[in-house]
């Protein structure tokens, strides 16, 4: 493999990587306050075609990201109530919240487009522009820098926006007196509660907050990965970022960590479209099967013992 | 010298207490639950600077009263005045602001947050949390060399001992500049000396001029701490009086609305032949963790042996090992036969067929199937009793049923309906359910754990009675409580446990609970 290659794979990894890590962020978060989001994955999909029809009819990409948000926390917001506000199972709301996705979406993108639930493709203004690095030019002759450097150059501002978002995750939980209730929710609501502090507000803010950062997942899949919605285009992501928060152990920078490895293995799928191991060529699906059979792997407990929030997926009932 | 300044004190806060009103006043205050009325009119004054004390059986009305004060409920009617003041407490936040502190029996605490982090959460001084840990620092160091109250700020909760988190809990209060502290049991879970110096604590709050409310039904504390106590009875106030005017006995009886025995009458123990005897008793679990140290002793007909000890010190695991619930390495013998701790022939059928009744310590975890009809609970584990079983294929219900009726009867149980199910119960009359079913078959060796936790002093008089007639009709009993009284009262032979180790062995009559205390705590014999 030369060095053009891997700088290819890796420039590719760190798009793929985005809206994985936008959504495992969002789910630490919810996480971290004790509601269970299973339904990151309706949200991104949501997100993704709100984004990319919006996109399509204004022609104005930045529309299309507000809209994918708004739909986003929208969901978010009926997975509080009826998690947070009415007590319901978490696990159900949020697979409801997968299935009104994945059927909503594409029969309004049949309503509105006719083009067998797709949006059109999205070109021009609709499509997320790139932003090139200061000297991304002038270094691009030069040896080793210059291609190191145009791997973190010529992304779009989501992608930025992603990993910028692991330093501000890391902060709000661990610095300001919004984390510090947030984490103390997720661990003993009744502590939180007692301290006069509002059990259910703190858990409406973490999940809002979760909504926008899978707003932002589902907007830069659409309008920023590919040019345009397609039917179940989220393809598990939803739940992959959910395994690399537990194989984060709920903690923002290894969170960053256990994207990159996802986004490294769906780049090299894409890439390589056979591989050679030991004279036997794997075929392209074993490729495309390896974010999804880590996945499994890491669920089934074989990265070592990951304690989750210990308030997690049971609401708040009052009592002394 | 000292005794003129102290009547000097006294003369001086009575006089003050005239005009200055009540820390606390409760006028009226009811509230219901359904049909349940928790608390009837209830009216109170807490006088500024003194340790209130409220007593109360299970279900009196104690702990709503105080949920409503810190705003957890909220009263069907009735005022609180906070300083004279009227006051609403729609929420705990309010009731922060007026000044109130409170102590949960079980802690608020989050367990993997540090002692500063618990400490601030909630009272932080701005959006960013560096200032405010930096101030709270600086505020726990005074406290702690004002109160005694010393625990190391960056610690984990859940690595601090009980009596740490429970003054973490008290530094919270303080923190918040609470003038009036409630405190709900406080010292359930302590050790003799870790109540007394939380009793040091409480001494050092009022002399500052903090008002104290010490709920409890332990009427020993009550007597040494307090300075007035208010007694509730099926949440009504049936009286308050100065704790210098009261006694143990007149407490206990308007708790209960009618005499009460304190002590257990019981004539000395006559040990007969040895019906168990243990030897290398060791338990690891499965964290690794070595929960029983090679413990030996024996027990012989005819005794009540107590193990005293903090809870978590391996006294638990004990009773789970004998009563085959767990599998564990040493020997033992039942009448001299051994007696199985691990394998296929360790189990809890094996055990009672062995004559090997047990109470469990949980009786809502292990003693009870709480949705079941207490026949159907007075039948469990015994449920293969031929009397039950008239052929292989039919139990006979109503023969259970019958026997469930008789049962109640004998020991008591309100209401004796033996179609109600177990949740139905209140906890003594869940406890005497149990007991009934492991009692009335008439075992060699009785492994009872906590009888009378969250049992009501009326039943407890009871529940100990029926042991001492086991006993005195030739069954060995082999108690588990962390109540030392209990343990003191019942017991003939009593064996301390700490850390997984028996610290040593005393006869009840020659010891008192000054001496177990400090083996309880970890001190070696002396």
């Amino acid at each position: 493999m030369d060095l053009a290659t891997l700088a290819q794979v890796l420039d590719s990894t760190l798009r793929l990587a985005t809206p994985l890590l936008f959504a495992c962020l969002a789910g630490l978060i919810s996480e971290r306050a004790g509601v269970f989001d299973i339904g990151l994955e309706g949200k991104i999909l949501a997100a993704a075609f709100l984004a990319a029809a919006i996109a399509y009819v204004s022609g104005n990409v930045w529309l299309g990201v507000l809209a994918g948000i708004a739909v986003s926390v929208f969901m978010s917001l009926i997975h509080g109530v009826a998690s947070i506000t009415f007590r319901g199972n978490q696990l159900i709301s949020g697979v409801a919240i997968n299935f009104l996705a994945a059927g909503l979406t594409v029969v309004i993108a049949q309503n509105w487009f006719q083009q067998g639930g797709r949006t059109p493709s999205l070109t021009g203004d609709a499509r997320m522009p790139t932003i090139d690095l200061p000297f991304a030019e002038a270094l691009a002759d030069v040896p080793v820098i210059g291609p190191i450097y145009g791997i973190f150059s010529g992304h779009a501002p989501l992608v930025y926006l992603a990993f910028l978002c692991v330093p501000a995750t890391w902060f709000l939980l661990f610095r300001t007196r919004f984390g510090l209730r947030l984490r103390a929710v997720g661990e003993n609501p009744a502590a939180v509660d007692t301290a006069g502090v509002s059990v259910i507000g703190l858990r409406f803010g973490a999940v809002a907050i979760c909504g926008v950062l899978c707003g932002l997942a589902g907007a830069y899949l659409s309008t920023g990965l590919s040019a345009g919605f397609v039917k179940d285009m989220s393809a598990g992501r939803g739940y992959i970022a959910l395994a690399a928060m537990i194989f984060a152990k709920w903690r923002p920078w290894h969170a960053m960590g256990a994207v990159l490895l996802f986004g490294l293995l769906e780049a090299v799928a894409n890439r390589f479209q056979s591989i050679e191991v030991f004279g036997l060529a794997l075929p392209v699906q074993v490729m495309q099967a390896l974010p999804y059979i880590l996945t499994v792997v890491i669920l089934a407990g074989f990265v070592g013992r990951a304690i989750p929030p210990r308030a997690g997926g049971s609401p708040y009932v009052k009592e002394h | 010298m000292t005794t003129v300044t102290d009547q000097a004190t006294r003369q001086e806060t009575a006089a003050s207490s005239a005009q200055v009103p009540p820390a606390i006043e409760l006028r009226g205050i009811s509230k219901a639950f359904g049909p349940v009325q928790a608390n009837k009119n209830i009216s109170i004054k807490v006088a500024r600077g003194s340790i209130h004390g409220i007593v109360g059986e299970n279900g009196a009305g104690k702990s709503t009263l105080m949920s409503i004060l810190y705003g957890f409920y909220k009263a069907d009617a009735g005022e609180v005045y906070i300083n004279g003041k009227r006051t609403d407490i729609p929420d705990s936040l309010a009731a922060i602001r007026a000044g109130i502190g409170m102590v949960f029996q079980h802690f608020k605490l989050v367990e993997n947050f540090t002692v500063l982090e618990n400490v601030i959460l909630g009272a932080e001084d701005s959006a960013l949390l560096g200032p405010s840990r930096r101030r709270a620092r600086g505020v726990l160091k005074q406290l702690a060399s004002d109160f005694e109250l010393e625990v190391e700020p960056d610690a984990l909760i859940e690595e601090l001992s009980v009596g740490h988190q429970q003054r973490v809990e008290i530094l919270k209060a303080l923190y918040r500049e609470a003038d009036i502290l409630i405190l709900d049991e406080p010292t359930g879970v302590l050790t003799p000396s870790e109540a007394d110096h939380l009793f040091r604590i409480l001494r050092g709050l009022k002399e500052q001029g903090k008002t104290i409310i010490l709920i409890t039904h332990k009427l020993r504390e009550i007597m040494d701490v307090t300075d007035e106590v208010s007694v509730m009875r099926r949440g009504e106030m049936v009286a308050t009086r100065k704790t210098a005017d009261t006694s143990p006995t007149e407490l206990a009886e308007l708790m209960v609305g009618r005499k009460v025995l304190l002590r257990v009458e019981k004539t000395k123990a006559q040990p007969g032949d040895e019906v168990l005897r243990v030897e290398g008793l060791r338990l690891v679990d499965a964290q690794g963790v070595e929960r029983l140290r090679k413990i030996g002793f024996n027990l012989r007909a005819g005794e009540i042996l107590g193990i005293a000890g903090v809870a978590g010190n391996g006294q638990s695991e004990l009773l789970e090992v004998l009563a085959g619930l767990r599998e564990a390495e040493g020997k033992a013998w039942l009448r001299g036969a051994p007696l199985p701790l691990s394998g296929p022939e360790c189990n809890g059928q094996a055990r009672r067929a062995a004559r090997i009744a047990h109470v469990p310590e949980d009786r809502h975890r292990r003693g009870l199937v709480l949705p079941f009809h207490a026949w159907e609970n007075t039948a469990l584990g015994y449920h293969n009793d031929p009397r039950y079983n008239p052929s292989p294929w039919r139990m006979d219900g109503a023969a259970i049923v019958a026997d469930t009726a008789a049962k109640m009867e004998r020991f008591d149980v309100r209401p004796p309906n033996p179609q109600l199910p177990a949740e139905g119960f209140s906890g003594g009359n869940q406890q005497k359910i149990v007991l009934a079913r492991e009692i009335e078959y008439g075992p060699d060796l009785l492994l009872v754990g906590q009888p009378t936790r969250g049992v009501d002093i009326g039943a407890i008089e009871f529940i100990h009675q029926r042991l001492i007639q086991l006993r005195d009709a030739g069954a060995a009993i082999l108690l588990v409580s962390v109540e030392l009284d209990e343990i003191l009262s019942l017991s003939d032979r009593i064996l301390v446990m700490f850390d997984g180790r028996i610290m040593g062995e005393r006869m009840a009559d020659a010891t008192d609970a000054k001496e177990l205390g400090l083996m309880m705590a970890g001190m070696t014999e002396t």
